[in-house]
């Protein structure tokens, strides 16, 4: 049932599953039925989603170690680069909808606010994630090179909750709740890697 | 709705108020009274419009009653107009204390026959860089302080929201320390801008936005503006307030609106008006800069924020 093909062949629900809300909100920020702030609303929404899909793509490393689940992996690529695709609307909606390409202003606010420079960092990060992310890619880098470069999603999953974080004004339940999946799925690496026997030189 | 005799303003107040406006107040956007005052936001607006700055549109009902941040009834802006039919506005009272003459707790239809109802056009500008136009009726914060005897060395005026965790669901979770505080100086409180709000369009005030009595400050940001009040408390020092103890750092007790002074969170040098698709750029005092700058004269503002 988890067979590589079995969830090669989920790929394209999956796809359009999550590719949907997207187009959704598109939609309705175009009828004006996104509600009284829609360009907020716009931007919290495409963030979120974008932190989801961060925290799934961790998720689903932690969960190919369980035996039966390894194919699980195979996803992994399609929701990473949708985060991407995400954290890019989710930009590209506060450039151009919140700020109007006021890009003196933007660069300011990025500097200034230490929420928008935690965002903006973990934006910077993930570029190289999404650009790796071929076949190709891997041949060419090496397998080593590559898994190094991706080792960019801690930090990338790190600054990203830490952005939310600190938007938030009183009740941080829900960005807790982000930053401790986040943390208790690195804490499972790094106990991974210290329990794991040691080859023979 | 049921108006009380005593809400409607003589013609003779209405025109002399007029003056008034015509005289130190025009930017202010102040509009005034007839019996018209009541009229809800599905008739005719020319009453709240025709005083209004010529860049500014006034918000829709929808919009002032659907997009509030009232924590006591949760913490998303949405919240406040899905959660608050259990809460009772009425019977209603005041409870008046500390440097007075004599504490007394006021019922509040006995607050609203001694005093007289106007319409207020008002920016509300909200520390989120968010802001609307809203037409309020309400009277001013003077005249019951006025009815409230204060002592000479009173100094501060202090507010306090109800604390009903079972009517409003918000205050059953701890994300502020209930009940909401908040305070003015007294010049501050006494200045003719500050009022006491009991209606919006017209309305009632609905439970969303502070019913069934808040404060409108509008030369300082939204939260200031405390809602659905049940204590005032004179005091010789400043109190403390609510977001203030919460994070020092972002709001001051005075929290002017000032577009100079920095916000870790967001900036406040522009604002997105409800219903328009560009930002635009905030004004010092939210544009009361001619009504109350004077207050501040002596004060370093980027210290006292």
């Amino acid at each position: 049932m988890f067979s590589t093909r079995n969830f090669n062949r989920s790929k394209p629900v999956l796809f359009i599953l999550i590719l949907f809300p997207s187009l959704l909100w598109a939609y309705q920020f175009v009828t004006g039925n996104l509600g009284v702030n829609p360009i907020e609303k716009l931007m919290d929404e495409l963030g979120l989603m974008a932190l989801r899909l961060i925290i799934i793509t961790l998720m689903i490393t932690t969960l190919s170690n369980i035996k039966p689940l390894k194919s699980i992996v195979v996803l992994r690529r399609m929701i990473g680069l949708f985060a991407f695709y995400y954290v890019c609307l989710h930009f590209s909606t506060y450039i151009v909808l919140d700020h109007f390409l006021d890009i003196q202003f933007i660069i300011q606010d990025i500097i200034k606010r230490p929420f928008i420079t935690f965002g903006f960092i973990s934006f910077l990060f993930l570029i190289p994630l999404a650009s790796t992310s071929t076949n190709n890619m891997i041949k060419r880098l090496g397998f080593k090179l590559w898994k190094k470069i991706h080792y960019l999603i801690y930090p990338v999953a790190i600054l990203a909750s830490m952005h939310f974080y600190v938007l938030v004004r009183a009740d941080k339940t829900e960005p807790v709740i982000y930053m401790g999946i986040i943390i208790l799925l690195l804490l499972h690496r790094i106990f991974k890697r210290l329990t794991r026997p040691q080859l023979a030189q | 709705m049921k108006i009380l005799g005593s809400e409607i303003t003589p013609y003779k107040t209405y025109l002399n108020r007029r003056k008034f406006i015509k005289g130190s107040l025009a930017s202010a956007m102040l509009a005034t009274v007839t019996s018209s005052a009541f009229a809800n936001h599905d008739s005719d607006l020319s009453i709240y419009t025709k005083n209004l700055n010529e860049n500014d549109k006034l918000n829709s009902y929808e919009e002032i009653t659907t997009y509030n941040n009232f924590y006591e009834f949760g913490t998303h802006k949405k919240h406040p107009h899905l959660n608050s039919g259990n809460f009772k506005p009425r019977p209603w009272t005041i409870k008046i204390d500390g440097l007075v003459k004599k504490p007394q707790t006021f019922d509040l239809e006995k607050i609203l026959s001694n005093v007289t109802i106007e319409d207020r056009v008002y920016r509300l500008r909200c520390v989120e860089a968010w802001s609307m136009v809203i037409p309020w009726q309400g009277f001013q914060l003077s005249e019951l302080i006025k009815m409230a005897e204060p002592l000479s060395s009173a100094k501060y005026v202090q507010f306090v929201t109800v604390f009903r965790p079972e009517e409003m669901p918000g205050q059953q979770k701890r994300t502020i320390i209930w009940p909401y505080r908040e305070g003015l100086r007294m010049d501050e409180a006494m200045n003719p801008l500050t009022i006491l709000a009991t209606g919006l369009y017209g309305h009632e005030m609905p439970n969303q936005n502070g019913a069934p009595i808040r404060l409108v400050v509008p030369w300082k940001y939204g939260f200031k503006s405390i809602k659905s009040i049940v204590e005032i408390r004179f005091l010789d020092t400043q109190p403390e307030t609510s977001w203030e103890t919460l994070a020092p750092w972002e709001y001051g007790f005075y929290a002017n609106v000032n577009p100079n002074v920095n916000h870790p969170r967001w900036s406040q040098g522009t604002e997105r008006r409800i219903g328009e698709f560009k930002r635009r750029e905030t004004l010092m005092f939210n544009g009361y800069e001619k009504e109350v700058a004077h207050l501040y004269k002596d004060l370093d503002l980027t210290k006292f924020y």
